[in-house]
């Protein structure tokens, strides 16, 4: 444990977390500090999740708060409507987001719509955690990364952490918004960095970016397991003398138009990174956004590398579907070069 | 409701007829075909799980315990018949006629493995739970409006039976009345969750009554029971008299993949009171004067040969091609699909 400067004054008691383990505390404490948290899903309880995130919350808290339902994602998310409204604060676990289509139309027409279709009479505050993303060898179908399926719900915000920092705060803050939030979480962070975490209670805003690296040339704008890519193709491009400037967007709905525009006004060069399929991705919206506030500004056409728009292919070939620093640094490039 | 559904059995634990009813249908040649099956799928299933470990797999589901469900179904089916199985039934599609080599492939992450032999309508494993059922009522259903005698299996765990296309699928297959068989092994677990936290019904064949059609509780660890009472609910099917369900009560002996640790929700004695499906025939050859030490001895060397030369195959087959990334998704390659796929080999080319 350690001490970590917060800001000028005030000093947080601080931990080594991996991201599985900072979600698995973001969420012991919001069943400790509110008696309305329940967590549903399927293998969460005795099991404690496929990937242990909620491992001891059941022991902890009991089996009427930590519960195992049966195999159903409508059920899970039906159900956490009716809890939402009459009380309960549900954090409900859909196993994999590649597995959150049987809940699609509970989520798309219900838990989106029903503060505005009530007129806030109802309303549903409730988390929804879904582990997705490719590059983990896992069997088909479990890779999927189909963000923009819920970005284009009105109704529903959708935060996607990349480090175990940005996962607990997120986490807590998505349960203190009035209104429902899907909780991305990049598979393949769950386990690939420890870093020093707040032991209580901290909200990162949803809403707010991150610039994780500051640089003049060129902003790549990235989420989730590819910011880890943004990286190594940003140390790639500075050995060829390009500084790049990386933003952790953290929040895919409602998206920080401010930091990106600040940013690429700056640098007038942006390029995009998403493993979401190309047509129809979130970087799309992104390049309206720059079109729209900083269009004056570009020095080149925006550049975005993507997954491509296919299905997520089988492990043997799912790197050749996932954008490399290879593909980054030759989109950084061609911006810079244009 | 349980009493209802009583577990059929043609053998017992001890390897002794108690249906004499099927004492002139069963004959030498039967006994060994189900015997020698569930030794070649036991093989495979082994092999896998140690090729798992030695990194040689990605993650595998084993059915070890299954394998009476799995070939006494499979066995009951006809040549130009459909099979929709989930990712732990590749016993039975191994069965039905599927390559050994492309199901190891399968679970080597390569798509290849999907891909039945000519003239077998094996679909591919259903991941997303349930799925398949109102697939193979649609299939049954197209024979059914063509008129022929064919007809369709879902194979499901007991945790589908909670997904909504579990109800769909069975709605639609009675209110057309298709030639469909919706085989269930109820394994105990769904994962970590046990049937009593699945479901409130203490069966999963009465569930069957819902929708008007018959529901069977068989034991699955009697390959004898599942390989009869599947071939009567094909009859029927194929006598135009629709579905059936049957719940095949069996036993989940390992961890739900290989990326699963049991102990963490499982008692390590549970279940160790249920006598293994392939003892149990052994028992029961013995009984019955149908084991042949020599003949095992053969059986054994031609099951070990055939995965060691699948694995081989699986392991010098030719590398994954990275166009199948792009090729099979449409019939024709959209122009912004093909502009992908040029710009991506140019990339590879510059590198
Ligand atoms: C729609 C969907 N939700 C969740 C999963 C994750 N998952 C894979 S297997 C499984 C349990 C399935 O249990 P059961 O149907 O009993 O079959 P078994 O694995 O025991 O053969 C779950 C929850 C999935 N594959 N699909």
């Amino acid at each position: 444990m350690t001490k970590m400067k917060e800001s000028s004054h005030e000093e947080v008691m601080t931990t080594q977390m991996t991201m599985i383990q900072a979600i698995n505390d973001g969420m012991r404490l919001l069943l400790k500090e509110d008696e309305r948290t329940i967590i549903l899903g399927e293998d969460i309880g005795k099991n404690g999740g496929v990937f242990r995130a909620t491992e001891g919350l059941q022991e902890k808290f009991g089996a009427d708060r930590v519960v195992d339902t049966p195999l159903a994602e409508s059920g899970i998310i039906g159900t956490s409507i009716g809890l939402a409204v009459n009380g309960f604060r549900p954090i409900a676990e859909i196993q994999f987001l590649g597995f959150i289509y049987p809940a699609y139309e509970q989520i798309m027409t219900h838990v989106s719509r029903i503060r505005m279709r009530s007129m806030s009479r109802f309303t549903v505050p409730m988390v929804i955690r879904a582990p997705y993303g490719a590059g983990i060898r896992a069997p088909e179908i479990h890779s999927d990364s189909t963000e923009t399926l819920f970005t284009h719900m009105p109704g529903i915000k959708v935060v996607c952490p990349s480090n175990p920092y940005d996962a607990k705060g997120l986490l807590i803050a998505a349960m203190e918004d009035p209104d429902p939030v899907l909780v991305l979480e990049t598979m393949k962070n769950y386990r690939s960095q420890r870093e020093e975490v707040p032991i209580g209670k901290y909200t990162v805003e949803i809403g707010k970016g991150n610039i994780v690296r500051e640089g003049s040339d060129v902003t790549l704008i990235a989420w989730g397991a590819m910011i880890a890519i943004a990286e190594k193709a940003a140390d790639q491009a500075e050995k060829k003398g390009i500084s790049c400037e990386i933003i952790d967007l953290r929040t895919l709905y409602p998206i920080d138009r401010d930091m990106i525009a600040k940013s690429v006004q700056k640098t007038s060069r942006a390029v995009i990174i998403h493993e979401a399929h190309h047509t129809g991705g979130l970087g799309n919206d992104i390049v309206s956004i720059i079109n729209d506030t900083s269009f004056l500004y570009l020095r080149a056409p925006i550049e975005r590398v993507t997954g491509f728009d296919v299905p997520v292919p089988f492990f043997t070939l799912e790197e050749h579907y996932l954008p490399t620093p290879a593909r980054v640094v030759e989109g950084i490039e061609k911006v810079v070069h244009f | 409701m349980e009493q209802n559904y009583p577990i059929k059995r043609i053998i017992d634990d001890k390897g002794i007829l108690v249906d004499e009813s099927y004492e002139q249908t069963i004959n030498e040649e039967l006994v060994k075909d189900l015997y020698y099956n569930m030794l070649r799928i036991r093989t495979y299933d082994r092999k896998s799980i140690n090729l798992q470990r030695q990194g040689r797999l990605g993650t595998y589901a084993p059915f070890e315990g299954q394998e009476a469900a799995q070939v006494g179904s499979a066995l009951a089916l006809e040549e130009n018949d459909w099979v929709f199985p989930t990712y732990r039934d590749h016993g039975a599609t191994l069965t039905f006629g599927k390559s050994m080599t492309r199901t190891f492939l399968y679970w080597n992450g390569r798509v290849e493995g999907c891909v039945p032999p000519e003239g077998r309508n094996i679909f591919p494993p259903a991941v997303p739970i349930a799925t398949q059922l109102p697939h193979a009522a649609g299939a049954a259903w197209a024979e059914k409006l063509r008129g022929t005698k064919n007809a369709s299996i879902a194979y499901f765990g007991d945790g589908a039976t909670s997904e909504g296309d579990f109800h769909e699928g069975l709605n639609f297959a009675s209110v057309f009345k298709v030639p469909v068989v919706f085989f269930n092994q109820n394994n105990g677990y769904a994962i970590s969750v046990p049937m009593e936290k699945q479901m409130n019904s203490k069966t999963i064949a009465q569930k069957s009554v819902a929708y008007g059609m018959p529901g069977v509780r068989i034991d699955g660890n009697d390959c004898l029971a599942v390989y009869f009472e599947t071939k009567k609910a094909f009859d029927r099917a194929r006598n135009g008299d629709g579905p059936t369900l049957i719940e095949a009560v069996t036993w989940r002996k390992g961890a739900h993949t290989t990326a699963d640790d049991p102990s963490k929700y499982r008692p390590a004695e549970q279940g160790q009171h249920i006598v293994d499906p392939m003892e149990r025939m052994e028992l029961f050859m013995k009984n019955y004067g149908y084991w042949d030490e020599q003949w095992i001895e053969e059986m054994k060397e031609k099951t070990m040969n055939e995965v060691e030369e699948a694995v081989e195959e699986m392991e010098n087959y030719p590398a994954p091609n990275v166009e199948d990334v792009f090729d099979h998704v449409y019939a024709v390659m959209p122009k912004q699909l093909a502009e992908q796929k040029e710009s991506y080999l140019a990339h590879l080319e510059r590198r």
